[in-house]
């Protein structure tokens, strides 16, 4: 079984909340940080990684300066800028270069070839609790971060005994592919919003995009007491979309300490918010019933 | 002059430093956020106009399509499949190169205009808003952000509030900068990713300096870093509930009096960055 995290935009707590559950759960569950362009969950908990991967996610053109005739079909094609007149000869804008083939399909002189790009690495770690993380770091600036999730996400299910335990994934930010690629098959869903006007409308949209790929959603409300009002009107709005909301997380400055000193929130007895946390975890492992 | 705003990820204040800066400055505001744009809910723009994003999606016509397996070759983005009766377009694959057109022998495949998302052009106080918004179970963002990239303005001074994380999306924002603007917060996760947007951005040889937001008594942990890597604290904003408030309903930090005197200070030393910077171009 899976279960996401998601929240729309970065910084609603998602992190706090993984980690929190994932220091709870210890060895019963298995951890996917699909967060692929800050993967942070590692931060947290000590671990070894015991295997890593290189990974490609995407092509880039090269040109040929003694092959290229300079007709320059090849810039008329490309539908991406990523063609110039060079001193030489037409050249390739790395940056630009989405390596859809465009180019190489005209080049009537074959001067341009595709290559793979090394655009980061899997790796997979056994934290101190003897679980294990499926993680990776895209490289910056590189393509392809939904192609490295499903490749991080597949990693998960091929451990020992995954079709038996709960498989705990942090899902990315946003609403495009990344998390498209972290959420595709998940059965459980928590959103984690915020009571900020710019938090719910985040909140709406993400919440759209896990209906369409049929992840059966709760919402936890980080900070409700910021704004309270704003938190009544999301859970109006979670009400009228039958949505479960699991628990309302108190402003809390225990987590700029947890933060800083990175270890799950919940291991700071003293924190209001570390309680909701845990009350949060056994509603949603009732809800999943496991 | 333009300013890119990142953040190694989002939630750390990037929206609110663009926002309130462009609005201290008096310059255009460009939200490349296409995926969560908030832009919009702080400046509030007026007569804004909306219009269609689209990529060219191919289309096969069966009749003349001889199953050559050409054009699947040739997608790198398995945009194309060929079940042995005929070709399958997964629309959402699709990147809108038009490779598969162009090698096709027979001619069977066309493009229509698809549509990804919106962009929205209007103005706020005395500058223009450009931003846009994905579609939603749309995957791909980039078309819209070079979208909103061509609309701009030649020559316009503006900051741009580019999307969360280091990808390939931020680099189309930061791409061309005078200056970038790297907001972080004091945590261990905040430097983490904060370093990761700083490689990005050296990488493309562009001057930066480092805000950090949430301030708190844990400061050091980002001032340490910036004073190792020679990078300049423009300012720090700090953690109040009376400002998460003004946020949560969605107005501009600088309508209180405290933090406005914060802004006019990192608006004079950005200014001086940014003249340093060209300067010296
Ligand atoms: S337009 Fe490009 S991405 Fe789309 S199906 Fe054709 S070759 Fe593939
Ligand atoms: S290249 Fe053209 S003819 Fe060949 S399979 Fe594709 S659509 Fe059909």
């Amino acid at each position: 079984m899976q279960l996401v995290i998601l929240s729309g935009k970065g910084g609603t707590g998602k992190t706090t909340l993984v980690s929190s559950f994932a220091h709870l759960s210890g060895r019963d569950t298995i951890k996917v940080d699909c967060d692929v362009d800050a993967s942070n969950l590692h931060l947290m908990f000590e671990g070894r990684d015991v295997d890593k991967r290189p990974f490609s996610g995407s092509k880039k053109a090269i040109i040929d300066p003694e092959a290229c005739i300079n007709c320059g079909r090849c810039q008329a094609v490309c539908r991406f800028d990523a063609i110039e007149q060079g001193e030489k000869s037409y050249q390739v804008i790395e940056r630009s270069c989405e390596g859809c083939n465009a180019c190489r399909v005209v080049c009537p002189a074959d001067a341009i070839r595709l290559e793979e790009e090394d655009s980061g690495e899997m790796i997979m770690t056994i934290l101190k609790d003897d679980s294990y993380l499926s993680r990776a770091n895209l490289f910056p600036g590189a393509d392809g971060s939904g192609k490295l999730i499903s490749e991080i996400r597949k990693a998960s299910l091929e451990l020992e005994n995954a079709r038996e335990k709960l498989i705990i994934i942090d899902g990315s930010p946003g609403i495009g592919c990344p998390v498209m690629s972290s959420i595709t098959g998940v059965e459980y869903g928590i959103i984690v919003t915020e009571p900020t006007q710019s938090g719910f409308e985040d909140f709406k949209r993400i919440y759209e995009v896990a209906r369409h790929f049929r992840v059966k959603s709760y919402v936890v409300i980080n900070k409700f007491d910021l704004n309270p009002a704003m938190s009544d009107q999301i859970e109006e709005y979670c009400r009228s979309k039958e949505l479960k909301v699991l628990g309302k997380i108190p402003y809390d400055p225990v987590v700029n300490q947890s933060n800083f000193e990175s270890k799950p929130l919940v291991v700071y007895n003293e924190s209001i918010a570390g309680d909701e946390i845990k009350k949060i975890w056994d509603s949603i492992k009732s809800e999943m019933g496991v | 002059m333009k300013i890119a705003v990142l953040s190694g990820k989002g939630g750390t204040g990037k929206t609110t430093v663009s926002t309130n800066l462009a609005y201290a400055m008096g310059i255009d505001y460009v939200d490349f956020d296409v995926e969560e744009p908030n832009g919009h809910i702080f400046l509030k723009p007026r007569d804004l106009k909306e219009s269609d994003v689209n990529i060219m999606t191919p289309v096969i016509d069966q009749d003349r399509c001889t199953l050559c397996n050409i054009c699947v070759e040739t997608c790198q983005f398995n945009a194309l499949v060929n079940t042995g009766k005929r070709i399958l377009v997964f629309e959402d694959l699709c990147h809108g190169c038009g490779a598969c057109s162009l090698a096709c022998p027979e001619k069977a495949i066309s493009e229509y205009p698809r549509k990804i998302g919106v962009l929205f052009e209007g103005t706020y106080e005395k500058a223009d808003f450009f931003s846009g918004r994905m579609a939603l179970n749309e995957p791909m963002a980039g078309p819209i952000i070079s979208e909103i990239k061509r609309r701009i303005p030649k020559g316009r001074d503006h900051i741009v509030d580019c999307s969360p994380g280091t990808s390939c999306n931020v680099v189309k924002g930061v791409d061309g900068a005078d200056y970038a603007i790297m907001v972080t917060e004091p945590s261990v996760f905040g430097l983490h990713d904060l370093k990761l947007a700083v490689e990005l951005v050296e990488e493309m040889d562009i001057p930066m300096g480092i805000i950090i937001n949430r301030s708190n008594e844990y400061d050091p942990l980002i001032e340490d870093y910036a004073k190792d890597s020679n990078l300049r604290i423009l300012g720090k904003i700090p953690f109040s509930k009376a400002a998460a408030k003004i946020y949560s309903e969605g107005k501009l930090l600088i309508e209180e009096p405290a933090i406005k005197e914060i802004f006019e200070g990192i608006k004079k030393q950005v200014l001086e960055e940014v003249d340093h910077a060209i300067s010296h171009s």
